[in-house]
């Protein structure tokens, strides 16, 4: 349900001046019904009125997701052509599939806020935006598979469940669609890791080793802590976060540590333990170098990930060509045989 | 009596032939993922490498254990078409593939579902999902063949380089009970006309094999394909017994 005023911006802009305000008095009653409709819960449409920074916010956040799941195709597909049985290998490449298609409905839902795929391509193959940092991370054994279903689809899924209520619309939808089939692949790792802790000594081990690897650029994916995270405040005021990188990051290993105890692995964190008191689980500090180092562009597969995407993009130009030249022939023909 | 044991090796052959050209396709299919030139190829060619492991399984099974049998044979034992192994090449090579293969498999299915045999109820399934690939491949084939002068001699260049691998497909196989000439001639029918929609040259030369016509299905292969299933079957083949 719209507010009143809110259904006035969104006419008035639209209409009058195709959803920008002419002068900065509009601007000021634009903001007001803006301010009025994100604080009564209210869904923002890409033709409503939003404060450019709003929009620059959410083109920047929604990009940086898609390029997130076109990157994170590669670790995993990493191991498609090697999985040890045809059970898993139609799972695993089911998920890559998935994410190939999580890519396509992220890069719709930023295109409504008007920019395009291309653009956004283009500023991910140039480093001008960026992508998860888990993803820098190489799978070196096949429990990997196991620990990235668990421990990130895990850490994804806290971070993008308060998504699916986020102001903004499209976003909004999308991650709904995307959080159904993500729960999926997070079961799917755990049952993977659990095969592996259950199975022979040297499966065990690799699902240990994995896990131990994996934990603490997991506990990463929530960005840094509160009081250094510079677009937090401003996120949750416009409600496109409903709760802290700290708050998230709690949750994670909260869900997580029982979790590890039924699959019969250990978490590497000496310092994890229950808190009577919080209600929560103590944890130990978290490497913060590294994350800024990786962030950065220093971490293990940085330079690798991009080259492969930029190759892919750029090995594949002549097939978009081909494409385009197919189209214009055929439209061209369809216009003369209708006329 | 004796005549069970025929129909058991016949149904095994045929089951294990065309089981190993879906998994052998579908894994070259999958090395694409995360390279491809756009991404809604990324899901249709995982989509149908999908598809084929789907049948792949159901085939395999039908002979013994499925992992068993991807995972534990040598590369003597693979009863695929040399086509379906020929590595990924450019975007072309493997549209090419596919034109030539879901072609087959399209007509071949359509057969065994009309039928009555073994294969009848899979078939029934499958050809559904053949249906999209062919239509897949052809759409790719019409886009390059008719697209940019580079992308038509790529096109062009791919068909050429796969044709000898085309002869194969209609060589006898024991308990596949298929009018191997009239599916030989429709598919002739049916490539030419998609390469001449394409403004692409139907392929002139052989098109025996690199051995002789037929020679995949003897176990006899080309030299990637051994690389291919080092890659394969490396994981499983280091934990002996283990269950994933």
């Amino acid at each position: 349900m719209a507010t009143a005023a809110h259904q006035t911006a969104r006419t008035s802009a639209y209409d009058a001046h195709g959803g920008t305000p002419a002068d900065a008095g509009d601007t000021a009653g634009y903001e007001t019904a803006f301010d009025a409709a994100v604080a009564a819960d209210e869904r923002v449409e890409p033709r409503d009125w939003m404060p450019d920074a709003y929009r620059a916010t959410l083109v920047r956040q929604i990009a940086q997701h898609a390029h997130s799941e076109i990157i994170g195709m590669q670790p995993e597909a990493n191991w498609i052509t090697r999985a040890p049985s045809l059970r898993r290998k139609a799972i695993l490449m089911a998920k890559v599939q998935d994410e190939a298609g999580h890519g396509l409905y992220l890069y719709s839902a930023a295109e409504t806020l008007g920019t395009g795929r291309d653009e956004l391509l283009d500023k991910l193959h140039t480093g001008r935006q960026k992508y998860s940092s888990i993803f820098n991370y190489p799978t070196l054994t096949w429990a990997d598979v196991g620990a990235i279903g668990w421990l990130v689809d895990g850490a994804a899924i806290t971070n993008q469940v308060p998504l699916c209520r986020c102001s903004y619309g499209p976003y909004a939808r999308a991650m709904v669609r995307i959080c159904k089939e993500e729960s999926f692949h997070q079961r799917q790792g755990y049952e993977l890791l659990l095969a592996l802790s259950r199975g022979t000594p040297e499966q065990h081990a690799m699902a240990q080793d994995a896990v131990d690897r994996w934990w603490w650029p997991s506990l990463m994916m929530f960005g840094p802590p509160d009081d250094e995270s510079s677009h937090s405040a401003q996120s949750m005021a416009w409600k496109i976060k409903r709760h802290s990188n700290d708050e998230l990051r709690q949750r994670f290993v909260d869900i997580c540590v029982p979790q590890a105890e039924s699959l019969g692995l250990t978490l590497p964190d000496p310092d994890l333990t229950w808190n009577e008191e919080r209600g929560h689980h103590d944890f130990g500090p978290i490497d913060w170098t590294e994350f800024w180092d990786v962030l950065k562009g220093n971490g293990p597969c940085n330079e690798q990930r991009i080259t492969q995407r930029r190759r892919a993009h750029e090995e594949g130009a002549w097939v978009r060509e081909a494409a385009v030249a197919y189209a214009d022939k055929h439209s061209a023909g369809r216009g003369v045989e209708q006329a | 009596m004796s005549t069970d044991v025929t129909t058991d090796a016949t149904v095994t052959s045929a089951a294990l032939a065309l089981g190993d050209d879906a998994l052998v396709l579908s894994h070259r299919l999958g090395e694409w993922a995360g390279h491809a030139p756009v991404l809604e190829e990324e899901v249709a060619l995982a989509n149908i490498a999908l598809d084929l492991l789907g049948q792949a399984r159901v085939l395999l099974s039908l002979v013994g254990d499925e992992d068993e049998l991807a995972y534990l044979r040598e590369e003597r034992a693979f009863t695929n078409l040399q086509l379906v192994e020929q590595p990924n090449g450019d975007f072309a090579h493997t549209i090419a593939r596919q034109l030539y293969f879901s072609t087959y498999q399209y007509l071949l299915y359509t057969e065994l579902a009309a039928g009555d045999g073994l294969f009848a109820p899979l078939a029934a399934k499958a050809v559904k999902e053949v249906a999209y690939h062919r239509d897949h491949a052809e759409q790719w084939t019409l886009r390059l063949g008719d697209g940019t002068d580079v992308s038509h001699q790529r096109m062009q260049r791919a068909c050429a380089a796969l044709w000898r691998f085309t002869g194969e497909m209609f060589q006898p196989v024991a308990g596949l009970d298929v009018d191997l000439p009239a599916l030989e001639s429709a598919w002739a029918a049916s490539v030419t006309d998609v390469l001449r929609r394409a403004t692409l040259a139907v392929p002139e030369g052989p098109r025996s094999g690199a051995w002789a016509a037929g020679a995949g299905r003897q176990g006899l292969h080309t030299e990637s394909f051994g690389r291919m299933l080092a890659e394969m079957q490396h994981l499983h083949r280091s934990h002996p017994g283990a269950s994933w």
